[in-house]
């Protein structure tokens, strides 16, 4: 059976969940090999084991993390042309597409990004205008690169004994350009990453402050969410930029999502509104988001966020 | 310092976007145009570089006739000149064929900077800069939401998903930048007035040295198969906060299974 190249998402080696979810729709598809890139291969082990990963091809040359992008689409460039590979599935972030569109160019192969659902046929099924509109596309030339949305499938392990490869990889001069100079991780909350939360809670300029999104982060915990923000609150650095939900920041698609002094403008529903379920808090009853809501309850959010955490915690007893 | 920034005509941000029944591409009749909103901030950017730098700035779009609108509208932002490729063979390409149209057109200016916006708001896939990096074999240096250049070596400052990351590479380079970099100016009178005077070059495919085989509906990599509109979504439950909101938000989550 062909190869699903899985490339795999990590920061130093811990596995995203975004990840399993790939392995989980590569077996379906056919024998499922993860392609890990860069340090901390001994952390992923066991993870890709629990997942399927029948292969793992292992790219640990140092150089993978000193340039930026191109040095993964060498990797992936030469297992395609080394195997028989059916399709390469890669996780739909700024990175991942970035990798994939590459990838493509240099492989003459069609490209599908920001895919929800892939099936047998490897049909692939992708939101379009903000989720208004759903689309089924397919590749017709070259080998089907695919990159998919978190949240798009549930995680199901299905523990395997993985062949490791080793892959040593002579990297071009051109794919050297791009050096990176420093990398800068902003401080772990301890809560869920926002593109894979199950339910996320995010502040808007109606939380009126940094301060105010202590309201946020305690509802955020009571539910066990991530926090996100809408582009006033980040702009304004009320909150960092890498929460922000949003045409220009992360999509989301949670299975509930609450959005908290948030007016709703159109490039803030782009990153939410294929949320499962909708809740809104707003103390203006004509609030654009209200029309997204499946709940919506208007009032100030100072007062209805502390009554609903404390009521949260009391059910939870 | 030449620069090239590549800009898109898109349906305006607010109208309802849809599919042509016939062919499965973008309907781009019936809805009023503007820039990519992204694609403003990369003309500012160029704009910016330029001031301080030097050298030209020329603007590069694909798209239909009237994707002109787009042109005139970063000639009066400030830029120098323009480049239109115009060709009914182009309609429905996909990303990868659009990368290679574009690329095709790059090679034949002289630049040491394509600037881009990060993603079209049509149906935009965020993947162009790059794509074009890899096909113009030149450092790819996205999300910037700084661009320092210093001799020639520039500098980015990366926005990610879990922070930030300081790249750099030699010029020529292809760069795209976020939101956060820039407030885009508005043209003034004068610039409207100076626009219609600047240099403005429409090729069609053929003119660019675009093979015609490899753009186009026909020949695309990847197609669509079938589309449909996404019920909208049911109107919800709204209630007034009366001293119970919370409590009847709590109901509502525990209803469903969240708590
Ligand atoms: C190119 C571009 C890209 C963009 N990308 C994004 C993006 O990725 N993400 C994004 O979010 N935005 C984005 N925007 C910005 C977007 O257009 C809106 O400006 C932004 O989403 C507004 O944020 P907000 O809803 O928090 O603020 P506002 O629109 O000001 O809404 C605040 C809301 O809070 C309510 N409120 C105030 N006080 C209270 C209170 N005490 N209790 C309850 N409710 C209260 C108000 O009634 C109001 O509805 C982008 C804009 C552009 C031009
Ligand atoms: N048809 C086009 N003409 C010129 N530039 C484009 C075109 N399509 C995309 N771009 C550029 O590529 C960026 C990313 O677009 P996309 O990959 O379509 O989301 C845009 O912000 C533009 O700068």
């Amino acid at each position: 059976m062909a190869e699903i190249l899985v490339l795999v998402d990590h920061v130093d080696g811990t596995v995203t969940k975004l990840t399993t979810e790939l392995l989980t729709t590569a077996r379906a598809l056919g024998e499922p090999a993860a392609v890990f890139c860069g340090a901390g291969y001994d952390v992923a082990r066991a993870r890709l084991a629990e997942y399927g990963a029948r292969t793992v091809h292992i790219a640990a040359d140092p150089d993978l993390d000193s340039y930026l992008v191109a040095p993964k689409v060498e990797v992936l460039a030469q297992l395609l042309a080394e195997r028989s590979v059916a399709a390469v599935l890669i996780g739909s972030t700024v990175e991942g597409k970035e990798v994939a569109g590459r990838l493509a160019v240099r492989t003459g192969s069609g490209l599908l990004t920001d895919v929800v659902d892939l099936d047998a046929d490897l049909v692939a099924e992708q939101p379009a205008f903000g989720g208004s509109t759903a689309v089924r596309s397919t590749v017709r030339t070259g080998t089907p690169i695919v990159t998919m949305r978190p949240n798009s499938t549930t995680p199901v392990p299905a523990p395997e004994t993985p062949v490791e490869q080793q892959l040593t990889l002579a990297l071009p001069e051109a794919a050297k350009g791009a050096r990176v100079v420093e990398r800068v991780r902003e401080r772990r909350s301890g809560r869920p990453p926002l593109a894979e939360a199950a339910i996320v809670v995010s502040g808007g300029r109606g939380v009126g402050g940094a301060e105010g999104f202590a309201v946020v982060e305690q509802l955020a915990d009571a539910l066990g969410a991530a926090v996100g923000a809408s582009r006033a609150a980040t702009d304004a650095g009320w909150y960092p930029h890498q929460h922000q939900v949003g045409q220009t920041g992360v999509s989301v698609s949670p299975q509930l999502y609450l959005a908290v002094g948030i007016s709703g403008a159109i490039q803030h529903r782009a990153g939410m509104q294929t949320s499962k379920t909708i809740v809104a808090v707003n103390k203006d009853p004509e609030a654009p988001i209200f029309e997204l809501a499946d709940f919506g309850v208007v009032g100030d959010l100072f007062e209805v966020l502390p009554q609903l955490t404390a009521e949260i915690e009391k059910r939870k007893g | 310092m030449n620069i090239v920034v590549c800009v898109k005509q898109v349906p305006d941000t607010w109208a309802e976007k849809r599919l042509t029944a016939g062919d499965s591409t973008l309907d781009r009749e019936s809805v009023d145009s503007v820039m990519n909103e992204l694609d403003e901030y990369a003309v500012e950017e160029a704009l910016r570089l330029r001031e301080a730098h030097g050298g030209e700035v020329t603007v590069l779009t694909m798209g239909p006739e009237r994707a002109v609108e787009t042109i005139r509208k970063a000639l009066s932002m400030g830029a120098d000149k323009a480049v239109h490729l115009c060709d009914e063979a182009l309609h429905g390409s996909c990303a990868v064929q659009t990368s290679y149209a574009l690329a095709t057109v790059l090679g034949t200016l002289e630049w040491d900077m394509v600037l881009c916006g990060t993603e079209s708001t049509d149906a935009g896939m965020s993947v162009l800069p790059a794509m074009l990096a890899e096909r113009l074999g030149r450092p790819q240096l996205s999300s910037a939401r700084t661009v320092h250049v210093e001799g020639t070596t520039v500098r980015i400052e990366r926005q990610t998903e879990t922070g930030h990351e300081v790249v750099e590479g030699s010029m020529p380079v292809v760069v795209s930048v976020v939101e956060k970099i820039n407030e885009p100016r508005y043209p003034s009178f004068k610039g409207i007035m100076a626009a219609k005077k600047k240099p403005l070059t429409t090729l069609t495919a053929a003119d660019a040295g675009i093979a015609a085989e490899r753009v186009g509906l026909a020949h695309a990599l990847s197609s669509v198969v079938s589309f449909a509109d996404r019920p909208p979504r049911a109107g919800g439950t709204i209630v007034r906060h009366d001293g119970d909101g919370g409590v009847r938000l709590a109901e509502f989550l525990a209803a469903q299974k969240f708590i």
